[in-house]
């Protein structure tokens, strides 16, 4: 069956790609597969889970200094969303670039809708969020914010939820009718950088960086109101400096917690999900950037901000201890589960890696050449809310 | 103006923790004195580029390139380097940089930095 498929699929494209006719039929199943951010080169790696290999560099992709991707519902395209505006659709199955449009001069991240219609980019400059339809590129809302837009994600019903970091607040773009509905939620807080929402699509929390604390919101309310979650977590304590932002995307959530990094505290937070109260702290090896859960939610993962950032740190989330420690080398930025949570893939920006462990061993079992690695990104996310 | 982290504290503590001390510095701190430029040249690009864009043109942070900064003085930027700017973002990187290295960068933002 499937070789009648890729035979019929090599036969359909020999005609208009020849030489690109064996490779698609040979990456059919996309399903194991994923991208890896080449942050310097402009270019995104094409990479096997269960070989544990690179099949395929595809460049031309601008700056990807802060780069992340979405996934089409089918796993076949990748939405990249770069840092100078650039928004790229990447057929992995053909390997090629499938279409790509400049559509603002600086953007932090996006979104595409729960129907695979729609997708959504985060812009510094001009300040707002752009709307694309996700076939074809084209842009068919425009929604300014005149703030930095951050913490963009999708959320159930066609909506698409964003802060802005200026104006502390959080605005919800409902895409589901012929005019977009935009609902603004004033009073989230001082300069939110950053948000996450929950895989139920309920809950949404900013991170702030101009306080300590965080603020949710409940999107099951037809009004949501700003929730203050831990005010003044970090009362008394000194504030370090803070060179990296942390993210909340990747957003960790434990048996009954949410792990968070703390901002300007070395420490990681948790707070019960249900009634979203401090439930506790773990100390850690340095400003945390990615506080990352195991897909079972037993282990959280920590990579840290320059200058410690050739370090990962492993929490068990039944004690709240730190379980392991370890160097994978100059600057980690960024961790990916396999979706079943056996493998983390680490991509270890300065030693040109992307390194492979483990999680119940924590033994290294493989790595990857790569240039300048930074976000690591499996197709699975496709079907997951907020990824 | 000597390195505050290694060569004060060395004497004192003996010549295992000189050795500790100079494994735990960064590689841009060593050389107080005549600043390293590519270990430097990467921090900006890398590290300043995490929120002000690996081209520095701008990131959450603002755009860092000559003519965004021609209002600076090399003194006065190299004092944001060390000190930040309270109640924004920036941070200070005096618990990273020396005087001389943030004087390095001040300079090379100011004449040299490429778009």
């Amino acid at each position: 069956m499937t070789r009648v498929f890729a035979a019929a699929l090599a036969l359909l494209l020999a005609a208009p790609a020849a030489p690109m006719a064996e490779t698609a039929a040979q990456t059919v199943a996309t399903g194991d597969l994923g991208l890896v951010i080449e942050r310097a080169t402009g270019s995104v790696l094409l990479v096997d889970q269960s070989d544990r290999a690179a099949l395929a560099r595809i460049g031309g992709l601008g700056d990807l200094s802060h780069a992340s991707l979405v996934y089409s519902p089918d796993e076949r395209f990748a939405y990249v969303f770069g840092r100078d505006g650039g928004l790229t659709k990447v057929d992995i199955v053909t390997r090629q670039i499938a279409a790509r449009v400049m559509q603002a001069g600086n953007s932090i991240g996006g979104a595409i809708s729960d129907d695979g219609k729609l997708v959504a980019v985060s812009n510094y400059e001009p300040g707002g969020v752009h709307i694309f339809d996700a076939d074809t590129l084209e842009m068919v809302a425009d929604i300014p914010t005149g703030s930095k837009t951050i913490g963009l994600v999708d959320a159930p019903g066609r909506r698409f939820v964003f802060s802005l970091w200026d104006a502390g607040e959080t605005w919800i773009a409902d895409l589901s009718g012929e005019v977009p509905q935009i609902t603004k939620i004033p009073g989230i807080g001082k300069n939110p950088y950053d948000a996450l929402i929950t895989a139920n699509g309920r809950t949404y929390i900013a991170g702030l960086f101009g306080e300590d604390g965080l603020t949710a919101l409940d999107l099951w309310d037809d009004t949501p109101t700003p929730i203050r979650v831990l005010p003044g977590y970090g009362r008394g304590e000194r504030q370090l400096p803070v060179y990296k932002m942390p993210h909340l995307e990747g957003w960790a959530l434990t048996g009954r917690d949410f792990v968070l990094p703390a901002v300007g505290h070395h420490q990681v937070l948790w707070i019960d999900a249900a009634t979203l109260t401090e439930s506790g702290r773990t100390d850690t090896h340095g400003q945390p950037v990615f506080a990352m859960a195991r897909p079972d939610g037993r282990q959280v993962w920590v990579n840290f901000a320059h200058p410690l950032n050739d370090t990962v740190q492993v929490i068990d989330t039944v004690t709240k201890q730190v379980i392991h420690q370890f160097k994978p080398g100059p600057a980690v930025l960024h961790m990916e589960f396999t979706p079943r949570g056996h493998q983390v893939w680490i991509s270890v920006r300065d030693a040109g890696k992307v390194m492979i462990y483990d999680t119940r061993s924590f033994e290294k079992i493989g790595e990857i050449d790569a240039d300048s690695p930074s976000g690591i990104f499996f197709t699975a996310r496709a079907h997951r809310t907020g990824l | 103006m000597g390195d505050p982290r290694g060569h004060k504290v060395a004497p004192i503590l003996g010549l295992a923790c000189l050795g500790l001390g100079l494994l735990l510095l960064p590689d841009t701190a060593r050389a107080a004195d005549a600043p390293d430029p590519a270990p430097l040249k990467r921090l900006v690009h890398q590290d300043c580029g995490s929120c002000h864009g690996l081209t520095l043109k701008g990131g959450l942070g603002p755009d860092l390139r000559a003519p965004a900064l021609a209002h600076y003085d090399p003194e006065t930027l190299r004092t944001v380097i060390l000190d930040g700017i309270p109640e924004t973002a920036m941070p200070p990187w005096r618990p990273l940089l020396t005087e001389q290295e943030a004087a390095w960068i001040a300079d090379y933002l100011l004449k040299e930095a490429p778009k």
